[in-house]
């Protein structure tokens, strides 16, 4: 078991698109068991950075181990270690929540005299039971995001990737996927990479978090280090601007609001 | 469940029949996720019947009046409808990869594609998936067809050759369309494409005139194009002439192999192109 190698390990990762690079020479390790944030702004890099760690995108160059083993040569058991669950809600409306649940525990192999009682045992997790034949267009984005969870995590994976988990989500929404995240890692260990352009996300649940301006890592370190590390009374919004060159308020960027509605829209 | 040791002959053979079970149960998962939709909003189907009936009722009417075709000495009503059914059975596939696009937007692709799933699983699936769709087609084609009279071959025999026909053609079109999406990835560039085919594939095919009444670059447009060997199959299926009066016709063994391969070839380029949809 490659339980002693860290969970995520990045080697001169880098991935180009034209000239650009979007990811571009990143060193970086995620232990076992730990709640990692890669923290940016839009286009900083952190959704191509998971999509090479999730084997969707070939790396262009360096390389990346995800529970010890190559995103590249060894893309089929990668997949087979992690979960993922992408920035977009991405559930299919048109089926159930059951549904939902039911077409992942197939495509991940879950035997099929067990489906059913993980199946009841995600949704009971996720707070969800009472909610599992209805429509999944008639849930709301809350319900959606801790269904994908639910998705994600049926075959219990050691290395779960979440795509900005709580964008366009009301505050009720967005604590009860923390408290979902956080029992995950309790309760299964699992180690979390989490993206995020929300600095309140990474401080509540990230055990270590690494900065990303323009494709590359600017710093690395728990939240409460990163803040010692720029004098007494930084908060973590100055470390932050300090990488980043960041002016605007970061929390409630433009991207943010017109993804949100683009995402209602889809559901609608 | 018993396998043998894992380094026996019976053992290597025991896991290679589990993965391919294993392989065809997912790709029938993937396409009963299109079941449960057809099931709950039907409306699809009903307007897709509209068109068919159209064409058997103004188009075939008229031309059957006019005797402008030679069909051999087979009612035109008769020679039509085979290639209606084969139209429809295109039409209602070659748009069936728009959901492709679809689902790549809500992000459904993404997870797909992060899951241990065989690439050509997803590909499969959704082409069953229109394989599905045209199945009910042919059935609202057959019925109006005996509505208005048409001299159908119908015996248990028949009409399994004709569900077997009109999910290899689905299972090609869709196969096709899935790859367009796959390389266009938007849905105005690949609705634009999917415009400009129907029309040849339709009209370069045997669906309304036979093969022999075209000028002859045409000819050899028609028979490099899949529709033809469906219609092909189709006629000489539904055909209550005997054998071999059909003499345009290739036979069916050969419109098999041709839409056969055909598949085959088009899931191998599919497969390779779908993950490219997310990147």
């Amino acid at each position: 078991m490659p339980a002693i190698e860290p969970a995520v390990v990045c080697r001169a990762l880098t991935r180009k698109f034209g000239h650009v690079a979007a990811v571009d020479r990143v060193d970086l390790e995620v232990r076992c068991g730990e709640t990692f944030g890669l923290l940016g702004r839009n286009g900083a890099g952190k959704t191509t950075l998971i999509k090479m760690l999730t084997t969707l995108l070939p790396p262009s160059g360096g390389e990346a181990r995800v529970a010890g083993l190559d995103v590249v040569r060894q893309a089929a058991r990668v997949r087979r270690a992690i979960g993922y669950v992408p920035q977009a809600l991405s559930a299919d409306g048109d089926l159930t929540g059951f549904e939902n649940l039911l077409i992942f525990a197939r495509l991940y192999d879950v035997p099929a005299r067990e489906r059913r009682a993980r199946i009841d045992a995600a949704l009971g997790f996720m707070d969800l039971a009472g909610d599992a034949d209805r429509l999944v267009k008639t849930y709301s984005g809350g319900m959606i995001r801790r269904l994908e969870i639910a998705q994600s995590t049926l075959h219990r994976p050691q290395v779960l990737f979440l795509d900005e988990p709580t964008v366009g989500l009301d505050p009720l929404a967005r604590d009860a996927v923390w408290e979902q995240l956080r029992r995950l890692r309790s309760e299964f260990g699992t180690t979390i990479v989490l993206a995020s352009h929300h600095l309140d996300e990474v401080e509540t649940l990230c055990d270590r978090v690494a900065i990303l301006y323009q494709g590359h890592v600017g710093i690395v370190g728990s939240p409460a280090e990163l803040e010692a590390g720029l004098g007494a009374g930084t908060t973590l919004e100055d470390v932050f601007a300090h990488y980043t060159g960041a002016e605007q308020d970061v929390r409630d960027g433009v991207g943010a609001v017109s993804r949100q509605r683009r995402t209602a829209e889809r559901l609608g | 469940m018993s396998a043998g040791p894992t380094v026996s002959p019976a053992g290597g053979a025991a896991r290679l029949l589990r993965s391919v079970v294993a392989y065809c149960l997912k790709t029938l998962a993937i396409a009963q996720l299109d079941l449960h939709k057809l099931r709950r909003d039907p409306t699809e189907l009903v307007t897709r019947a509209i068109q068919p009936a159209l064409w058997l009722l103004m188009f075939g009417q008229v031309m059957s009046r006019s005797r402008a075709l030679a069909t051999g000495g087979v009612p035109y009503l008769d020679f039509l409808l085979p290639g209606i059914l084969a139209q429809s059975v295109l039409f209602i596939a070659i748009f069936n990869g728009i959901s492709i696009i679809w689902e790549r937007d809500l992000g459904i692709v993404h997870k797909f594609l992060a899951s241990p799933t065989p690439r050509s699983v997803f590909v499969v699936g959704k082409a069953l998936g229109g394989g599905l769709r045209a199945l009910v087609q042919a059935a609202v084609v057959l019925l109006l067809g005996l509505a208005l009279g048409v001299h159908l071959r119908l015996d248990p025999a028949a009409l399994a050759g004709v569900a077997l026909l009109v999910v290899l053609g689905a299972v090609v079109f869709s196969t096709f369309s899935l790859t367009i999406a796959c390389v266009v990835k938007t849905r105005e560039r690949f609705m634009g494409i999917g415009q400009v085919l129907t029309m040849p594939l339709f009209f370069a095919s045997n669906a309304i005139y036979p093969i022999a009444m075209m000028p002859g670059w045409l000819r050899w447009v028609a028979r490099l194009n899949p529709l033809t060997y469906e219609v092909d199959g189709l006629r000489s299926v539904l055909s209550v002439a005997p054998a071999g009066v059909d003499a345009a016709g290739v036979g069916l063994p050969t419109d098999l192999a041709v839409l056969s391969v055909t598949f085959v070839a088009l899931v191998v380029m599919a497969a390779r192109q779908y993950p490219k949809i997310v990147q």
